[in-house]
């Protein structure tokens, strides 16, 4: 994070952020199991990455298959739910 | 009558069904959805009979129960900050159309900043709608004074809608022991609600009608302000019939602890009372004279309890969880206002306390009675001060 | 855990501080717990018992500040107390709430709910609670499973590592 206020004098005029948060943030590290894909059992139907609710799955350019942001991810695994292959897997985080 | 571990949003709810409230309209909103989500429950099991009134929004909320109680429904609501100031045009028109609607309000601070937590700010703009106005520090109050409201409000000579409050939190999400009164207690004191007037197919009347200058509008509002006013004796009675039916009271409006001879007082409204009452023990032991007065009824406002209280006491510090851009914490300036006209006025200091959910600790009590025994010696130091300011290092 | 102390006629109080609105964010939650009434209603920031549900946490937040000295840290962890102890004079205990969580079926595989299972632990390591009174209070509160719950609270019970 850039500029840390230390006192009301230090804000910004409005609760606004200094940067994009998405950049900033690396909002997976709250998460408590990963989803782990089998790109090899993927029906490239793309469903996983329609539910994602974060937009952190990615189509690969290639359509080989899909790559999951691990920086956003948050692990709710309603893609490995909603995988019509059954390859995507929680594992725990360690 | 047994004791349950529950918090201030079930206590709110359990007070609208012993209260027997037939008409609930509701929109969920941290941190107040566990309210109206244990009442849905109520209703959904049979153990209310009520009608439950899924709406889009808190306006709508509002909308439904002065409706629903124009048509001669008790009725029940709850919300907070956002959703508070969301109904807020139709606060107005409660009021106005002097339908006794019943809501509780938990307090949190209004966005942005995005915040859930407890403040004021919510509650007290709504000062001027004509609402009567309570303030809770505990779980069982909030449960009793439900139950006390509607009798108040629904007197045909009251006929005013009530909001209490619970803090964020504090009050809303705290579990601890309370007391439930059986429903055949309630239905002792409470009798069912049958205003003279209301929407009837067989009787039919226009609602809500125009009033042009040189005609009543000027009248109907007298109406409320008296309304108002006799709403003070109505508290106190009220409240002395629960104590002789429970064992509970709460110290009328301004709820007062240790201030018969005390040489400070502090102020405030809500939860922190309780932990001041704590620091007013530890300091008595030291031997030092302060005490606590506690504002529990805001409408109407507490004037001659505040007036007496100032005659005997000549240090006070009223604490704000809430502040009023351009002139100060509103509860400081209401209670500046009623000690205006006293012969020997009392050293009154603002302090903004709490604001965004801020804890308000022991340490930051003492800190405060602190400051009120160096201005009884020396004098005000300054107006207003907002404690526990993240300002920049000095040197 | 107030349900338990209520029930043996102690006056408690307990209430959350949240993070963010949404699933998955860290949430603080207070207990206090005394013989005569209770009447501070501040945040606890002086600890005596410091409970961690979720290890993840302790990378960003200072789960052991303000607590007392000799007080006394449970972690659901696989752990060993030796990999938590800061002071000799803490005392700390570990338990893995969530394997026993996910054994008893509490909860789902991906989100376990470990909070029954480590009330069992704190039973143990405090002192201050019958476990019949924790397993009463368990089966009382519990929505759904309250046999499974209980089981998760014995077992941690059991398990618990005081180090």
């Amino acid at each position: 994070m850039s500029r840390q206020p230390r006192s009301y004098k230090d804000l910004p005029l409005a609760p606004i952020t200094y940067e994009d948060t998405r950049e900033a943030f690396k909002t997976g590290s709250w998460r408590t199991f990963k989803p782990v894909v089998d790109n090899s059992r993927c029906k490239k139907c793309w469903i996983c990455w329609k539910f994602c609710p974060d937009m952190s799955i990615r189509i690969l350019e290639d359509g080989t298959g899909v790559e999951i942001d691990y920086d956003h991810c948050k692990g709710c695994g309603i893609c490995a739910t909603e995988c019509p292959a059954r390859c995507i897997e929680m594992v725990p985080e360690d | 009558m047994a004791k349950k571990l529950i918090n201030g949003n079930y206590a709110a709810a359990f007070g609208a069904k012993l209260a027997r409230a037939e008409v609930i309209a509701a929109y969920p909103i941290t941190p107040q959805t566990a309210v109206v989500e244990q009442v849905a429950d109520f209703v959904a099991s049979g153990e209310m009979k009520a009608r439950y009134v899924c709406v889009e929004s808190e306006h709508s909320a509002m909308a439904a129960c002065i409706a629903a109680a124009s048509a001669g429904a008790r009725t029940f609501t709850a919300t907070s900050s956002q959703g508070l100031l969301l109904m807020h045009e139709l606060l107005h028109w409660a009021t106005g159309a002097r339908t006794p609607v019943v809501m509780v309000n938990v307090n949190r601070a209004v966005a942005p900043p995005w915040s859930v937590w407890a403040d004021q700010t919510d509650s007290i703009s709504q000062r001027d709608t004509g609402w009567m106005q309570f303030y809770s520090e505990s779980t069982q109050e909030e449960l009793d004074t439900v139950i006390m409201s509607y009798k108040v409000g629904e007197s045909p000579d009251i006929m005013l809608p009530s909001f209490t409050t619970e803090d964020a939190f504090f009050l809303s999400h705290t579990f601890e022991p309370v007391e439930i009164p059986s429903q055949e207690l309630v239905d002792g004191f409470l009798p069912p609600f049958r205003p003279e007037i209301r929407l009837d197919v067989e009787n039919p009347r226009g609602f809500g009608s125009l009033s042009m200058p040189h005609q009543w509008y000027m009248e109907l509002r007298y109406l409320i302000a008296e309304a108002m006013d006799r709403a003070r004796e109505r508290i106190l009675r009220v409240e002395q019939e629960w104590k002789e039916l429970t064992g509970r009271s709460y110290g009328g409006p301004l709820d007062e602890y240790r201030t018969e001879d005390a040489d400070v007082v502090l102020m405030n409204a809500g939860t922190a009372a309780s932990t001041i009452r704590e620091v007013v023990d530890n300091l008595r032991r030291e031997g030092k004279r302060v005490g606590l007065a506690r504002i529990r009824c805001f409408r109407p406002f507490p004037t001659e309890e505040i007036r007496a209280l100032g005659r005997r006491v000549h240090t006070i510090g009223v604490m704000d969880r809430c502040y009023t851009f351009g002139d100060g914490g509103p509860f400081f300036t209401e209670v500046k206002s009623a000690l205006y006209n006293l012969k020997d006025r009392p050293a009154v200091k603002n302090f903004v306390v709490g604001i965004g959910g801020r804890d308000i600790t022991m340490k930051t009590v003492g800190k405060l009675y602190d400051n009120l025994f160096r201005i009884k010696a020396g004098g005000l130091d300054s107006e207003k001060e907002w404690i526990d300011l993240k300002r920049p290092e000095v040197g | 855990m107030a349900g338990a102390l209520f029930g043996e006629g102690k006056d408690v109080q307990a209430f959350p501080y949240f993070g963010v609105e949404r699933r998955g964010a860290p949430v603080t939650a207070f207990l206090r717990m005394d013989d005569r009434p209770l009447r501070i209603r501040s945040e606890i920031s002086e600890p005596d018992v410091v409970v961690v549900l979720d290890t993840f946490l302790m990378k960003y937040v200072d789960v052991t500040a303000g607590l007392k000295p000799d007080g006394v840290l449970i972690v659901n962890s696989t752990k060993g107390p030796a990999a938590y102890k800061r002071s000799p004079s803490l005392k700390v205990a570990t338990v893995d709430a969530t394997g026993i969580a996910i054994r008893h079926g509490v909860g789902s595989r991906t989100t376990p709910i470990v909070n029954t299972a480590i009330l069992g632990a704190m039973v143990r390591v405090l002192g201050i609670v019958k476990l019949e009174s924790v397993l009463k209070s368990i089966r009382e509160t519990a929505p759904v499973k309250r046999e499974e719950n209980a089981a998760s609270a014995i077992e941690a019970y059991e398990r618990v590592v005081i180090g």
